[in-house]
């Protein structure tokens, strides 16, 4: 099932050292925005999520626990990239789009 | 060629387009497509995976994807700004809580032929998830005002704490060794307990690294579930949440000096209390100023109206009594008059990373004018007036001054430098450090206690009125 596990954790870390260049980037105006924009990514849950539903017997103890754990990470994608929509809507400068001056 | 495709190549695809939103949400002209890309390549990603799973002809798991994504989106809808710390330690929690339950559902296909590796990565998703739904929902309580804040410690909870932790570490040991269930479900006992003794000695001022920590921490649970049942794309994405949390919490530690183990796991050095820390600061006391020479408030509209630079410093204390808009009305009256205004923001004010940006950005301050602690700590010496409204110990001299307070040695807005300092503070109080803040008596500082809500009003009234 899945990929093999040497080339998981290859994947893993290829995906931290560049996760790491390119976040650590980020300047702390955008912070909150860039924790919120992570709390949708790790939503991703979902995807095992979905998995674990299609393996499991349905009506079983743990198909449920499999569709409750959807509904949680299902929670985490769309409030997350919400969220960080409606603050980065927030972010303003007048320069280049000013008009009052 | 199928599974080729589903559990390498679509996961190599997708990994560079996260990233490249990510990337894009470096600059604040680019964060917005940077978040919409990112979204986008969720909704491939989930498309696939119902292609994948063939269950687009499985109503259940479209009810729970409309239930989630209902909630979800219900949530974020309500949300303040001044809430947001409280919204995403929510959302940290359910992310753990979902990694977890991922792995509980499919605990049946564990055996004797899963391998000690199999069981471990079992045990670590579990332990983490657990933690990190634990640990966020007595954060997000305690940030909702639920639960008092300052840090609530009786005095076995460092050992109990440290105890905890090597017996969740002992149990997943266990687990592996024996291939037992039982001792799983224990392991996720004590994670949760462990998550909520974690959190509940954690308080205020200290926020800001908790929650960094628990984001990272729900990366990580999403990551080890990713591996434990073999997707390639969960546990990629799983560990840019991972290190992205690492980072702030790396940020967050340094600029308030504190090591991470010293905030989380009581391996304090200095004794944290809520009392006042007694100060040695020689030189202010013994040269006490002249009365003649103090500053008092009567100085106001003409320091007001002779300032050319002025440096604003909010701390939380401003988000508490909903001054923000009063904030940006000073602003605009100050910049009316030809003044140059800047804001320094400390990588710590507020209750978590960005929470004073995105404070100022709500009522429309333009980020431009947004200057992080190294960028403008140069500055204040050919400042003419700092205002500072709702801060404290991000300003506090003592921080260089005086040894042994549990804020030495952190960097701190040099305020003091100025030629003129008010303080809009509600009173005289310490900050959450519980270290006296020197700065009030330094003759060239002005203090108007009370609500910063009508003190910075009243500032600005005395500079339109004389203007």
């Amino acid at each position: 099932m899945g990929a093999t596990l040497f080339v998981l954790l290859l994947f893993v870390v290829v995906c931290a050292v560049l996760g790491y260049k390119i976040i650590a980037a980020v300047p702390p105006l955008l912070h909150t925005p860039l924790m919120s924009g992570m709390n949708a990514l790790s939503g991703i849950t979902l995807l095992v999520a979905l998995a674990a539903l299609r393996t499991q017997e349905p009506g079983a103890f743990s198909w449920y626990v499999a569709l409750a754990a959807i509904v949680l990470a299902m929670i985490n994608v769309t409030g997350g990239y919400w969220v960080t929509e409606r603050m980065l809507r927030m972010f303003k400068s007048d320069n280049g789009g000013g008009d009052d001056k | 060629m199928m599974p080729v495709f589903f559990d390498y190549i679509f996961p190599s695809a997708l990994v560079p387009a996260f990233l490249y939103g990510i990337y894009l949400m470096q600059s604040p002209r680019t964060a917005l497509r940077g978040n919409r890309i990112g979204a986008l390549c969720m909704f491939v990603a989930v498309a696939l995976a119902f292609g994948q799973y063939r269950l687009f002809e499985e109503p259940a798991a479209w009810a729970a994807m409309v239930v989630g994504g209902g909630i979800g989106l219900f949530l974020a809808q309500r949300a303040g700004t001044i809430r947001m710390p409280q919204l995403v330690a929510l959302f940290n929690g359910v992310g753990g809580a979902a990694s977890a339950l991922v792995i509980l559902a499919c605990l049946g296909t564990l055996s004797g032929e899963t391998g000690w590796f199999g069981w471990f990565v079992s045990a670590l998703a579990l332990a983490v998830g657990s933690i990190t739904f634990s640990g966020s929902m007595v954060a997000a309580l305690k940030l909702e005002g639920r639960i008092p804040s300052p840090p609530l410690s009786f005095r076995k909870q460092t050992f109990l704490v440290r105890w905890m932790l090597y017996s969740i570490g002992a149990l997943a040991v266990l687990a592996v060794i024996d291939n037992s269930l039982v001792v799983l479900y224990a392991v996720v006992a004590c994670s949760l307990l462990y998550g909520v003794l974690l959190a509940m000695r954690v308080g205020g001022a200290d926020m800001p690294v908790i929650i960094s920590f628990l984001n990272s921490l729900s990366g990580v649970a999403a990551s080890v579930s990713g591996i434990a049942l073999g997707n390639m794309l969960a546990a990629g994405v799983g560990a840019l949440v991972g290190v992205a949390g690492m980072i702030l919490t790396q940020i967050m530690c340094r600029a308030m000096n504190r090591d991470l183990l010293t905030v989380l796991g009581g391996f304090s050095t200095y004794k944290a209390s809520s009392e006042t820390v007694e100060t040695e600061v020689a030189s202010t006391d013994d040269a006490a100023p002249k009365p003649s020479m103090r500053l008092t408030a009567d100085a106001i509209p003409a320091i007001l109206r002779e300032a050319g630079k002025v440096i604003i410093i909010p701390g939380y204390g401003m988000a508490l009594s909903q001054a923000q808009q009063a904030v940006k009305d000073l602003m605009d009256a100050l910049e009316r008059g030809g003044k140059d205004v800047k804001v320094a923001v400390h990588p710590v004010a507020g209750r978590m990373p960005g929470h004073m940006h995105v404070l100022l950005a709500e009522v429309g301050v333009d980020y431009d004018k947004l200057f992080d602690m190294a960028k403008i700590n140069h500055e204040f010496p050919d400042t003419d007036l700092v205002i500072a409204v709702g801060a404290c110990d991000v300003m506090n001299p003592a921080a260089t001054t005086a040894e042994g307070t549990p804020i030495s040695g952190m960097p701190i807005l040099k305020a003091s430098e100025a030629k003129a300092v008010i303080v809009c503070n509600l009173n005289e109080k310490p900050g959450y450090s519980g270290v006296e803040n020197t700065l009030y008596k330094e003759p060239h500082v002005i203090t108007l206690w009370g609500d910063a809500s009508e003190t910075v009003p009243g500032l600005t009234a005395a500079l339109t009125q004389h203007g």
